[in-house]
């Protein structure tokens, strides 16, 4: 399976053991969604399980909220991640604080899905990554899959969670991992041994890493498309990094991070949302804080730059294999 | 300015500022404020379609006229006991808001927001639905609770976010949560609650269920994107759920013209999503009862969503925090023309023979004393700023339903600090 044939697998799985679950958003329902993640759950979950919405965004998270108060499980879509903007309040303000202010009388189980990132040509408007936004606001947590086997896992999880939890599927690698190379061909996720994603039911705890390449020299913390950006300038460069996917990052995965970069001594971060105030940020702080006296380097971060996502000059914003391979160098030199 | 302009042969653009008619100081006159007589608005089958009734969203349903009579096709016809209950319940929420309202003046907590000369808004509506429909209020309809005949101290323990409060002093005094008596969570973000009520209310319709949910804002908060937000889908959907619009004349220093109120009416926004629309007169406790009880109707059969603009007055200041003598007339909460509901709905029962001053006032008394009762059993609970209520460990409780490493290290990391400093702060463990 490609990972948007597992996030519908994931979808369908679900549904069909509990009929709370319901699937909205533009474009879900009859068409089956723009990138067809959610083709054919109309056709066996019926309209009113599945169905399109009116175009705002604070409609859709307001009404997912008011659902989930009901007793459902609302599964909402937001078409991109940079649409997720009018919607904010909503998240920050009510799903998010909805189990704390109301001491566990109403909770918001909602399960936002949407595609962020760049390398697809999208522009300002359908390439960013807000998750350094979400992940700043108490009681909302925030998972990124890498692979069509951790998506499916993990947005079942996230459905099954009673928590309201974002979604952010990495568009560029819904149809094969991407090593960065934009000028390369891409391979095809049948090619990929995480493509091959079972049929039924499994699920993959929230608040788990998967250390999906282990080194001793150094740590790299990486998610979504980055991973395998990363694998790849390793690979390259020889290098015998310990890659970490941090699948979750709220609720983040502390020990994994903190035994690695304790075993290896040196870290790099590598995340494509702007750098200021970014999770790279927050991230670098922790390891500081924990793995001082183990470090033999600088933390390095690799990041997009701290400007709007440029069309034309995606390939110089997106941190691919040049920017990674120069900090990994420097990393390794100090 | 204008000779800067390159085309300085066109006439400037000036840019309209709206005003309210009367400052501090100045007269109050209301005349202007069209108020047709009551009972002379028709009252279409629920199962028109809204656009063959138009016409309401720009008039206003009275049931109570001049002689203290209930007229017209509104008329709800209730029984005295029903109309003594509805007084009774509206005379309890102005008792409980003048015992909170001193509460916060003496200190007792930080925050509170009396609905004077709105009870008719919550309280009517409340005894018009069914107790398991679920209201999505503002912050002005704590008669929805008082009607539903909740606990007053559990009330005031949560103004007070005492020991007794069951919010575990997590939310500003005022802002309820009651899910047993359909009371949903209070937001202080504006119309947040809108989209939600029809989420809840798409949901019932999707499980096949019979309740239908209903929601409160003020007129200014109908400026929010929520708001037309969840007028397109309650529109779109059919969704069984009753939005209220308490035009009260004021967004604490905004008038209603900051929301649109000098082009059009409120109930008129119902127009434009196809969504029925009544306008009806809010002091006008029958009024309220009958236009709620017919959206209720519509809703529970199918026939989609209905938006009611409650036409009041905001007799007093906006919250304990508010002054309005420094931007409104003085004379403006007594000149109101369509009275108090309260005096209304008592002088339509004496007039129907069902009512005496004596057996009012006795009751006015008795329901201060039923008040001063339950803010001494409140307060045995504590009051805000006097003493610890909550375990210090609470504070981490219910961010998530299950909680992480960083939450559990920031909460182990404040017990020690307490620890330090030597205060007594209670534990849960």
């Amino acid at each position: 399976m490609n990972m948007i044939q597992a996030i519908n697998s994931a979808m369908e799985v679900v549904m069909a053991r509990d009929p709370n679950v319901i699937v909205m958003g533009e474009d879900v329902g009859y068409f089956g969604g723009v990138f067809r993640a959610t083709a054919g759950l109309q056709e066996k979950f019926g309209k009113t399980r599945v169905f399109d919405t009116p175009i705002t965004e604070c409609g859709i998270i307001g009404v997912a909220v008011g659902m989930g108060a009901y007793g459902l499980r609302p599964v909402p879509e937001i078409q991109f991640a940079d649409y997720i903007y009018p919607a904010l309040d909503q998240l920050v303000s009510e799903a998010a604080r909805l189990r704390y202010r109301s001491d566990g009388e109403f909770t918001a189980p909602i399960t936002v899905r949407s595609p962020f990132g760049g390398g697809i040509f999208g522009g300002q408007t359908h390439s960013q990554s807000p998750e350094g936004i979400f992940t700043h606001v108490s009681g909302i947590k925030t998972v990124i899959p890498s692979t069509p086997y951790d998506a499916k896992g993990l947005l079942i999880a996230a459905i099954e969670d009673n928590d309201p939890t974002l979604f952010f599927e990495p568009k560029r690698i819904y149809n094969g991992p991407f090593d960065g190379h934009w000028d390369r061909p891409s391979q095809n996720w049948s090619k990929h041994p995480a493509g091959e994603v079972p049929t039924g039911y499994y699920k993959i705890e929230l608040g788990k890493a998967n250390i999906v390449r282990a080194g001793d020299a150094l740590t790299i913390l990486a998610y979504g498309t980055m991973v395998h950006v990363c694998m790849a300038v390793v690979t390259d460069a020889g290098v015998d990094a310990e890659i970490i996917d941090l699948r979750t990052l709220v609720p983040l995965d502390i020990e994994t991070i903190e035994a690695s970069v304790k075993k290896t001594g040196r870290c790099m971060i590598v995340h494509e949302a702007t750098r200021t105030g970014g999770f790279g940020a927050e991230l670098s702080a922790l390891v500081q804080e924990r793995c001082f006296y183990h470090l033999e380097a600088p933390i390095e971060r690799v990041t997009g730059f701290d400007t709007p996502y440029p069309h034309s000059l995606e390939w110089a914003y997106f941190p691919g294999p040049v920017r990674i391979g120069e900090a990994l160098k420097k990393v390794m030199r100090d | 300015m204008a000779s800067d302009i390159p085309r300085a042969n066109l006439k400037p653009l000036s840019l309209y500022v709206p005003e309210p008619k009367f400052r501090p100081g100045d007269a109050v006159d209301f005349t202007e404020v069209a108020i047709p007589a009551a009972g002379s608005v028709r009252r279409p089958d629920i199962a028109d379609p809204a656009d063959s009734f138009i016409d309401l969203a720009y008039e206003l349903v009275r049931v109570l006229d001049h002689e203290n009579q209930a007229v017209g096709s509104w008329n709800p016809r209730l029984s005295p006991d029903t109309l003594r209950a509805l007084l009774r319940s509206m005379a309890l929420v102005r008792a409980f808001d003048e015992r909170m309202f001193r509460a916060q003046r003496q200190g007792k907590t930080s925050f509170y927001m009396k609905c004077t000369g709105e009870e008719a808004v919550a309280v009517s509506a409340a005894f018009a639905l069914d107790y398991e429909d679920m209201c999505f209020p503002s912050y002005r309809q704590q008669g929805l609770l008082i009607a539903r005949g909740w606990s007053m101290v559990d009330m005031m323990n949560q103004i007070y976010s005492n020991r007794g409060d069951r919010l575990q002093g997590k939310q500003l005094p005022i802002m309820y949560s009651v899910k047993e008596a359909g009371f949903f969570s209070i937001s202080g973000n504006l119309a947040t609650q809108y989209p939600q009520a029809v989420g809840w209310a798409m949901a019932s319709a999707a499980k096949g269920d019979t309740r239908i949910a209903a929601t409160w804002c003020g007129e200014g908060s109908t400026a929010e994107g929520d708001f037309h937000s969840a007028c397109t889908f309650a529109s779109v959907y059919r969704a069984p759920v009753i939005f209220n619009v308490v035009n009260n004349q004021w967004a604490i220093s905004s008038f209603s013209g900051f929301a649109g109120a000098e082009s059009t009416t409120f109930a008129a926004r119902a127009v434009g999503y196809g969504i029925a629309g009544l306008r009806v007169d809010g002091n006008d406790a029958l009024a309220v009862y009958a236009a709620t009880a017919w959206a209720a109707e519509r809703a529970r059969t199918n026939q989609g969503p209905t938006l009611i603009e409650h036409f009041t007055y905001r007799a007093e200041g906006h919250s304990t925090s508010d002054d309005p003598g420094q931007y409104r007339s003085e004379g403006e909460p007594t000149a109101w023309p369509l009275g108090d509901p309260i005096k209304r709905l008592k002088d339509h029962l004496i007039a129907i023979g069902e009512w005496d001053e004596e057996r009012h006032a006795a009751q006015d008394k008795q329901l201060a004393e039923d008040v001063k009762a339950a803010q001494k059993e409140a307060e045995k609970n504590g009051i805000l700023g006097h003493g610890l209520h909550q375990p210090l460990d609470s504070l981490f409780d219910g961010v998530f339903e299950e909680m992480p490493w960083h939450l559990r290290e920031q909460q182990a990391q404040m017990i020690a600090e307490e620890t330090a400093s030597g205060r007594p702060w209670a534990r849960k463990s």
